[in-house]
């Protein structure tokens, strides 16, 4: 055997409950985190990630009460991400039980924080997280892609998928690897919430532009969705939210229908 | 109950493992030197951090560190684990030396870090290994594999491409490349494991 395909399910909460949104909005409620947490960790689940969607747009600071709690009742590795621009919200994430700390915003605004945050936790400790969406207004300096006849490049955007920053999402990739991020979190803006899969086109060109790990997110319905975003790129992780609140499979029963299919998954 | 400190290089999280070790019934303190003036029945050295670093907030020789282990159970765990040999490639210190060999990097044909759930394949008994399976999951995140000077020392190994040293065991010292406190129940019984040891 060698390393296994990720399945992560991810926790947005807001107000200290967890939420599930369209295309980054209207949101609704989808249940407890701790208990959701535990449910996923007895269950299988390889990872979690929790993010504080609202942190960054009302630079409200993650609930840190919260992050303990859910961190005392897993067991398996977990990322916390939401509000976080400095070394010191850093910090506190990984001081209250968190592995993994998960930046967005703070990092386009401030890339220098990548390496220090390096520095002092450890590349395995930083995950970027990208929220990409396609831009159609072509511009050279940027890497275009075709689809259905139509050009467009992947644009970077941050609050939350509320603000565009004209960053190139392949050129930010790299940036962000060459900076001492760990990890990749990439999400569709342009497929999250929509249950139509994951976006391929994107995931693969990002995984195949960094040699460090990517977590595919975004678009997730169903397991098969899982199977193709494994077939069609070098992925090594897919997140997940609606299938896992709303599913009757539970996380176990996912991985059993990866795994039946050939992805090598821990079960 | 078994009392059992953990060094804090002050870089990151021992949440996670204070946790695991408390509900395995350990009374745990976290402690920021190694001076002596308080006994333990263990000491583990966590997994985050850079070597260096590391080393410097330790800032025992090699002679000091084990005078002040002496026969006490020490579980290093990833970066705790690769401290307990010569050099590492991740840094210019000196290791503590407790074990013959060195730390070099992963090949750059696989992807680095190594992140996430691998098998351990059992290759011989160890104490840390008691009641784990072959084949049973462990979460890995490191970018160093150690190399022992004699394979005798390395109980379980991991397939990453290359042969990656999942468990060594040498007298008193205990090093795990992957993090028992994130690794399910597997991981819990190996915690287990060394508390047993740290009670004998």
């Amino acid at each position: 055997m060698t390393l296994t395909k990720r399945i992560i399910p991810c926790l947005d909460v807001k107000d200290g409950r967890v939420v599930k949104g369209l295309n980054f909005e209207s949101i609704r409620d989808a249940g407890d985190p701790v208990k959701l947490a535990a449910k996923y960790s007895n269950e299988g689940a390889d990872e979690l990630v929790f993010l504080d969607i609202t942190a960054s747009g009302e630079q409200r600071k993650i609930i840190k009460e919260l992050v303990n709690k859910v961190a005392s009742v897993i067991d398996i590795p977990f990322t916390v991400g939401g509000g976080v621009n400095s070394l010191e919200d850093a910090r506190n994430i990984l001081l209250n039980g968190a592995d993994k700390v998960g930046i967005n915003t703070g990092a386009v605004k401030n890339p220098a924080i990548i390496t220090d945050l390096m520095k002092l936790f450890g590349r395995q400790c930083i995950v970027v997280a990208i929220d990409a969406k396609r831009n159609y207004t072509i511009d050279d300096t940027k890497n275009i892609f075709t689809e259905d006849d139509r050009q467009f490049w992947f644009e970077v955007f941050v609050y939350g998928g509320r603000e565009k920053t004209g960053i190139d999402v392949i050129q930010w990739a790299k940036n962000v690897e060459s900076l001492g991020a760990g990890e990749i979190l990439l999400t569709s803006i342009d497929k999250d919430g929509t249950k139509d899969g994951y976006d391929t086109l994107l995931t693969r060109n990002v995984v195949d532009s960094v040699s460090i790990p990517v977590i595919a997110s975004g678009g997730c319905g169903k397991p098969d969705d899982m199977v193709d975003v494994f077939a069609t790129s070098d992925v090594d992780a897919a997140l997940a939210a609606s299938i896992f609140h709303y599913g009757n499979l539970g996380v176990n029963g996912v991985k059993s229908y990866l795994k039946e299919r050939g992805i090598p998954v821990r079960l | 109950m078994v009392r059992v400190a953990i060094f804090d290089y002050g870089a990151g999280n021992i949440f996670s493992l204070k946790n695991s070790l408390e509900k395995a019934g350990a009374i745990v303190d976290v402690i920021t030197d190694l001076d002596g003036t308080d006994t333990y029945s263990g000491l583990l050295l966590p997994g985050v951090g850079n070597f260096d670093p590391a080393m410097n907030s330790i800032g025992l020789s090699k002679t000091e560190f084990r005078e002040y282990v002496q026969d006490m159970p020490v579980l290093g765990i990833c970066l705790g684990m690769e401290m307990f040999f010569e050099t590492s490639e991740e840094g210019e210190k000196r290791g503590l030396d407790v074990m013959a060999g060195k730390v070099i990097i992963l090949p750059p044909s696989m992807k680095v870090p190594h992140m996430g759930w691998n098998n351990l394949e059992i290759k011989r008994p160890g104490k840390i290994l008691e009641g784990i399976r072959d084949g049973s999951w462990a979460y890995f995140v490191h970018s160093y594999r150690v190399k022992p000077e004699s394979d005798g020392i390395i109980t379980a190994e991991s397939d990453y491409g290359v042969r990656v040293p999942a468990v060594v065991e040498e007298k008193n010292f205990y090093g795990t490349q992957f993090h028992p406190e994130k690794s399910g129940t597997a991981g819990k019984t190996m915690l287990e494991n060394f508390l047993k040891e740290c009670t004998r």
